[in-house]
């Protein structure tokens, strides 16, 4: 009954959203759309520091779509002048901006029911959950992969540890708009076309398997 | 509204064509449409005959193989590299794939919406052009020279635009092809041939072809008497046929015909024996389309009156050399055609010298090509190195048989070098008095380089042990080869010699997996394939026969393969070699062709990627191979 009554005080969006994850989900990788996202942020700070930019991209069927792209940047108060170099977004910049209520409610649209790819997934689910909260939503209901960790289920790199540079290194991955949000969406969309390539040769892949911590069984 | 995934792929895609020639905005508008693909090495895009996809695909990264499957053979059309264009075609000639696309290394694909680019088409003229031909050449070339054809409409008018590419194009075929049942007799059959007008006439079986009956059948087996003209098709006919699809190209017929030794292939529905007859394919059909026929040059060398006629076709044989490299045609078979045809023009060029002579020679001879002639491995137009054996003479007639000789090898080389085989520098000809010997003396010669096994003896072994009989007596030669094979089993450590020779030539490539290039003189910063890449495989290939006692094989590849089947613990290897060599010679002769020289020195600034990357899979064997020989004959120890 409880939740009877919050779902109705949500804004629109929101229960649209949590309508999407009462149907039935595919279970099958290709019949699945995974949106591989990223965000740029004013630190590393859940509590202090803002959301800049966030970048997304589609998958379906193994094919990056760039046409189901999504690509926004947001007014924020915070800002500080030392993350200026790495992600580039300036305070005043020409970029159109949104408030950051219009930024998840487009964000929210975009990633629907779908699988939610990042490398180091952690970080930016809370970045975004952080958000939420703050216009008194809930966390996100997504299913999520973590192309960090889905890198350590190929053979021998179980206790491996990198970073998006060096995977991108190893898989042979240009290097173009990193440190923009679409630009690393991009390239984790290509690492993880690759990974779950390298993953099929190695072995029958499920579905399921993608969202498993290797060595520990069921535990996500 | 920012899309930088869609800036980044139109950044990429405006330097190639057609893109490049495109608005703006309409550049744009397929860029934010790109759906981005990975292909895994040896996997495939889409296979031949299957129906077409929604999207074409251009090369971001990698390269992808464009493969015609023919008689169980993957025969490789094209590369596509960077910014390259694929599988475009059927999608607007609304047609099955004519070709397998294969990815040859892990590749991203950029895949393109048919229905975007069929709007810009309508919209712009230059676009449209390129399209039309790169579609009439199948080719990477952009901008044919005045066509101003409908792309989506006119199809014959692609097929005729372009003579020049002919054999990649499918190959005309008379249809409704003359026919008579299983149930005739021969004279039947040769009366509706004369009624008809036919050379051949196929015989069918419930509409499926089941034999053939030619010009030459009725010559050879009905003329003779040998069989009576009223028994049943069936006792001539030759069967069974060979049958194909009607997409069937003009270099995929010439090689069945070349490889089945036969002059008519049947064109059925669905390419086997056992479907319907729809046509025939003759060689002469083949002839009308392309005048460069290897089995017609070769008749036409049969047919040669004198040098001038002889010089004409090799020059022809250039062009037919050219036309197959475009196509990608297999090395082997290029290298035989081509073989076969110097081989010719040499046998009519000592014909007419002996014709020239006052008498006919005095004893029996054999004319020997050395080197990779002699190996068959002779390509572009090159030096020619020969040599001369005559029987051994009583003394007194010594003097007189080598004057003859000598004299009818100054005829000779001459001929050689007007038809286009320039004079050796190094006057490895007949026509030098040490190269034109006796048998008994050949046998010292031999024995003498084998036995004190200077670098000069080596050098000249290397030359001369690669001989290969053009002309002449069989007999001579083959005493030769076992009188040199007598000496390596007296003296063993020849070959330890014979091997730090072949290990002379450094390396091909660094320790930082950079090409070696040469440090001075006139090809300075330019690699060396001939001396770095093909002589490694090619001496090495020697040695270890000449170390199996292995006869008869004086050709790279076939010396291999022997090798592969003698030591089966190294087939691998000997394997990779052979995949090596031909990668290696099929580039030689194209960089030879490009710059119309001998293809020896390679400039690396002008190579492509893929182009390095090809070149540098061929070093490994090359580096494992010599690591072989040093093991094996010690050659540390010797170095």
């Amino acid at each position: 009954m409880i939740s009877w009554f919050k779902y109705k005080n949500y804004p629109i969006f929101w229960n649209n959203y949590s309508k999407k994850f009462k149907q039935k989900q595919p279970k099958s990788i290709e019949d699945t759309r995974f949106v591989v996202f990223d965000t740029e942020t004013t630190g590393l700070d859940l509590v202090n520091d803002r959301i800049l930019s966030i970048g997304a991209i589609g998958i379906f069927n193994n094919v990056i779509d760039v046409a189901d792209s999504f690509e926004i940047y947001l007014k924020q108060n915070e800002f500080k002048a030392e993350t200026v170099e790495i992600h580039g977004i300036l305070k005043e910049g020409k970029l159109t901006k949104l408030r950051e209520s219009e930024a998840m409610e487009n964000f929210i649209d975009f990633i629907g029911n779908s699988v939610l790819v990042a490398h180091h997934t952690a970080f930016d689910i809370e970045m975004i959950n952080t958000a939420l909260k703050r216009l008194e939503l809930p966390k996100l209901k997504n299913k999520m992969i973590d192309t960090g960790i889905l890198y350590k289920k190929l053979e021998g790199k179980k206790d491996a540890h990198f970073n998006l540079d060096v995977l991108c290194k190893e898989f042979n991955i240009p290097k173009h708009d990193r440190h923009t949000a679409a630009g690393d969406a991009f390239i984790t969309a290509l690492l993880f076309l690759k990974i779950i390539s390298k993953l099929k040769q190695e072995r029958k892949l499920h579905y399921s398997d993608l969202f498993r911590v290797s060595g520990k069984e069921g535990l996500m | 509204m920012k899309n930088t995934i869609a800036e980044r792929i139109y950044d990429f895609l405006k330097n190639f064509p057609p893109f490049d020639v495109l608005e703006k905005e309409q550049l744009f508008k397929i860029a934010s449409n790109v759906k981005v693909t990975y292909i895994e090495k040896d996997h495939f895009v889409f296979k031949q005959e299957e129906n077409p996809h929604e999207h074409f695909y251009v090369v971001k990264d990698g390269a992808i193989g464009l493969y015609r499957g023919m008689d169980n053979e993957q025969i490789l059309v094209d590369i596509c590299d960077e910014g390259d264009i694929f599988g475009l075609r059927p999608l607007i000639q609304n047609d099955l794939y004519l070709m397998s696309a294969k990815a040859n290394e892990e590749s991203i694909l950029y895949a393109i919406s048919v229905e975007i680019l069929k709007e810009i088409i309508q919209t712009n003229e230059k676009v449209k052009k390129f399209l039309i031909a790169s579609f009439s050449s199948n080719i990477k070339t952009p901008y044919a020279k005045g066509t101003n054809g409908q792309l989506f409409v006119n199809i014959e008018m692609l097929q005729t635009s372009n003579t020049n590419f002919t054999e990649i194009q499918s190959a005309e075929f008379s249809k409704n092809p003359v026919t008579a049942l299983k149930t005739s007799t021969i004279k039947e059959a040769a009366q509706i041939m004369s009624e008809k007008r036919v050379g051949s006439i196929l015989i069918v079986e419930n509409k499926n072809p089941i034999g053939i009956i030619t010009d030459k059948d009725l010559r050879s087996k009905i003329a003779t008497g040998m069989i009576s003209i009223d028994e049943n098709v069936s006792k001539i006919m030759s069967s069974p046929v060979k049958t194909f699809k009607q997409k069937i190209t003009v270099a995929e017929a010439q090689i069945a015909m070349i490889k089945n030794k036969i002059t008519h292939l049947c064109i059925t529905k669905d390419g086997t024996t056992n479907s319907e007859l729809i046509g025939v394919l003759s060689e002469h059909d083949i002839v009308v389309l392309h005048g460069n026929n290897p089995s017609l040059l070769i008749k036409k060398v049969y047919r040669a009156k004198d040098i001038t006629a002889l010089k004409y076709i090799r020059e022809k044989t250039s062009n037919l050399l050219q036309g197959y490299m475009e196509q990608n045609i297999p090395i082997i078979f290029i290298s035989k055609i081509i073989s076969e045809i110097n081989e010719a023009i040499t046998i009519k060029a000592i014909e007419l010298s002996i014709e020239e002579m006052d008498n006919k020679p005095p004893v029996k001879f054999g004319w020997l090509a050395l080197g990779s002639q002699g190996r068959k491995e002779q390509l572009l137009m090159t030096d020619q190195d020969n040599a001369l054996v005559f029987e051994d003479v009583s003394q007194d007639k010594y003097q007189p048989t080598k004057q003859y000789f000598l004299q009818l090898a100054k005829k000779i080389t001459e001929k050689l070098n007007v038809i286009g085989f320039e004079y050796c520098p190094a006057d490895m000809m007949a026509s030098n008095p040490n190269w034109c010997l006796a048998l008994s003396e050949w046998k010292n010669q031999f024995d003498t380089w084998i036995k004190t096994p200077t670098e000069d003896a080596i050098m000249m072994c290397t030359i001369f042990f690669d001989y290969d009989l053009v002309f002449g007596d069989k007999k001579l030669v083959n005493d030769m080869s076992d009188s040199i094979f007598e000496s390596i089993k007296s003296f063993e450590i020849f070959l330890n010699f014979l091997g730090r020779n072949a290990l002379r030539n450094p390396p091909p490539i660094g320790f930082f997996r950079q090409f070696l290039v040469e440090n001075d003189g006139a090809h300075k910063d330019q690699f060396d394939i001939k001396s770095r890449a093909l002589m490694p495989l090619v001496d090495a290939a020697r040695l270890l026969t000449l170390s199996h006692h292995i006869k008869d094989k004086n050709n790279t590849i076939s010396r291999f393969k022997k090798l592969a089947k003698t030591e089966p613990k190294n087939e691998d290897l000997y394997l990779s070699c052979i995949d090596s060599f031909k990668i290696l010679l099929q580039f030689r002769t194209q960089q030879g062709l490009k710059n119309n020289d001998s293809g020896r020195y390679v400039d690396l600034n002008k190579l492509s990627k893929s182009e390095k990357l090809s070149l540098k899979g061929c070093f490994k064997p090359i580096k494992d191979v010599q690591e072989l020989l040093n093991i094996r004959y010690n050659l540390a120890q010797m170095m």
